[in-house]
């Protein structure tokens, strides 16, 4: 029998008053990976998420976390799961190392707060009012009440949005360190460049339903198997040499580089055999890989900015 | 269950002391303003023959006990709202606390807020010599404590109507302040038109100005049995319908 998956979710759907957030969402979260549910705002990944973590009771469909029902087992679960919500504050007025030890005492079995203030770089800040910490101090704060209680499995929604670049790149190396402690993550981002660093595996979701869901390498090579080699070279007879592999696509020249277009994971080492068979003199290469970004588009026909 | 609501109460009571303005707020003004009113008295009864307004002469206490009820359902109306607003209430939800504890923590705060409201009020009341003494005190406080719990009731419906936190303490203000008018401490409740008075019998000011009143001047509290009563079912009732439309984001 297979391990059960940290959270399994079939046939989800959800809606507000006329507006359908979620159609028909499913996937598994399997325990101890990252899972990134990544999509456009609105495409329903902030409503599938609090509907896992029970915080909205679902119109259809079966959820299972950890083994049990998010919404009949509520309390149960609650000690077991770490969330950090969306867009949310705590009181102006309340110091760091209050809203910690007050977590703590919430649960049965909790960490030990000053630890995990000092390992989310919090030390120097634990007597300072929230209002007074900035977005990624914020942030890093939530991510120690998420594992107050160190939980199996840890919800993180838009962790790092509105942060800068090495406020977030901070951030990412924490949720990895969350990942090492054998912590199950499942996280929602609209930004692609984290789920590709990030994440193990990623769901794709528009409009309220998932497109694809695979590891983001996997998810490159279905849905955007084109590769591009470009080659800096003084061979004036690379082009023709190089239009000869099989099965290769455009072959552009400008005055010192040839730009080869292919598919698939054995384009790359065709375009390096033929480079030694015919001894081309190499001064420059590199590859060109679709990204997350790509297959989004390709995918849904518009950017996830859009 | 029980820890975490005593653990919550402690920390927002904490973090309401270190706003100023919300302490002067709920704490300063209605003292400040009875303290302005019952020098007035003080100074015109000194003068001569009473030419004041009754409920200025005889109600100045039960003025300012429906002013300390007001600032409290005001202030605590504005919290909920601002919690709401930040996603505070959001986020103490997603965790082991019950939803009523993470109310009840601040219907706590604000009580003893207005017992620490009344006790100033009441030495102010000495100092001035506005007929303090000999009231029952504890009493006179238990039946303002209760007052108050049944006026917020209403306060966590009108929360759950504002929509943003710029509105509730306008909004809180433009509903209270007129219902405290209507309640038959300025004006009986009989010249009020009947439409006026059957608003003023739905809502808890008036049976908690009738019970502050007679507690104030020496009554039983049998003797207040319909008003305690009264006040028992509309906290029942607007709390079971706040349950039922309250907002948590």
């Amino acid at each position: 029998m297979p391990p059960q998956p940290a959270i399994h979710v079939a046939a989800l759907r959800k809606t507000y008053g006329r507006t359908v957030a979620v159609h028909d969402v499913s996937f598994d979260v399997e325990a101890g990976e990252i899972f990134g549910l990544i999509g456009p705002n609105g495409a329903g990944k902030t409503t599938t998420m609090e509907c896992v973590e029970g915080l909205r009771r679902p119109d259809r469909g079966v959820i299972s976390v950890l083994g049990l029902d998010p919404v009949r087992d509520a309390y149960a679960l609650q000690q077991r799961i770490g969330v950090q919500l969306q867009a949310a504050q705590l009181q102006k007025r309340i110091k760091v190392r209050e809203a910690v030890a007050f977590w703590a005492s919430l649960y049965s079995k909790p960490a030990d707060g000053d630890r995990l203030i000092e390992q989310l770089g919090l030390t120097d800040k634990r007597h300072a009012w929230f209002m007074t910490l900035s977005g990624g101090q914020k942030q890093r704060l939530f991510i120690a009440l998420a594992l107050i209680n160190e939980p199996q499995l840890v919800f993180l929604d838009e962790l790092t949005t509105g942060l800068d670049p090495q406020a977030r790149r901070a951030i990412w190396d924490l949720v990895r360190g969350i990942r090492q402690r054998g912590t199950t993550v499942f996280l929602t981002t609209h930004l692609m460049e984290e789920a590709e660093r990030l994440c193990d595996r990623v769901a794709i979701i528009d409009h309220g339903r998932i497109i694809d869901v695979g590891t983001p390498a996997d998810l490159v090579r279905r849905h955007c198997p084109e590769r591009t080699v470009i080659v800096e070279t003084d061979d004036p007879a690379a082009a023709e040499r190089f239009s000869a592999i099989p099965q290769i696509g455009p072959v552009n020249r400008t005055e010192s580089e040839v730009s080869l277009h292919g598919r698939g994971d054995d384009f790359v080492g065709q375009v390096i055999r033929c480079v030694a068979e015919n001894q081309i003199h190499v001064i420059d290469f590199r590859t060109e890989t679709p990204s997350l970004e790509d297959v989004f588009l390709r995918l849904t026909g518009h950017t996830i900015r859009d | 269950m029980l820890r975490g609501l005593w653990r919550l109460t402690w920390l927002e009571t904490k973090i309401f002391v270190r706003e100023p303005m919300g302490v002067i707020g709920t704490v300063g003004v209605p003292v400040l303003i009875f303290i302005v009113l019952a020098r007035m008295v003080a100074e015109r009864r000194d003068a001569g023959p009473p030419d004041m307004p009754p409920f200025i002469a005889g109600d100045l206490p039960i003025l300012g006990a429906m002013f300390i009820i007001a600032t409290t359902v005001l202030s605590l109306v504005t919290i909920v709202a601002v919690y709401r607003e930040g996603g505070i209430l959001r986020r103490l939800r997603a965790t082991p606390l019950r939803p009523p504890a993470i109310l009840t923590a601040h219907v706590l705060v604000k009580l003893l807020f207005t017992a620490i409201t009344l006790l100033l009020m009441f030495l102010a009341g000495r100092r001035y010599d506005v007929g303090v003494d000999g009231v029952p005190i504890v009493s006179f406080g238990a039946a303002l404590l209760f007052s108050t719990t049944a006026i917020i009731s209403l306060g966590f419906l009108i929360a759950s109507l504002v929509p943003t936190a710029r509105f509730a303490q306008p909004i809180g203000a433009v509903i209270i302040y007129p219902l405290i008018g209507m309640s038959g401490l300025f004006v009986p409740v009989e010249v009020l038109p009947p439409a006026l008075q059957a608003v003023g019998r739905a809502m808890p000011f008036t049976y908690a100005a009738s019970l502050l009143r007679g507690i104030w001047h020496g009554e039983t509290w049998s003797s207040h049995g319909g008003d305690v009563l009264a006040l028992t079912l509309i906290f029942v009732v607007f709390t079971a319908v706040a349950a039922r439309v309250f907002r948590w984001e």
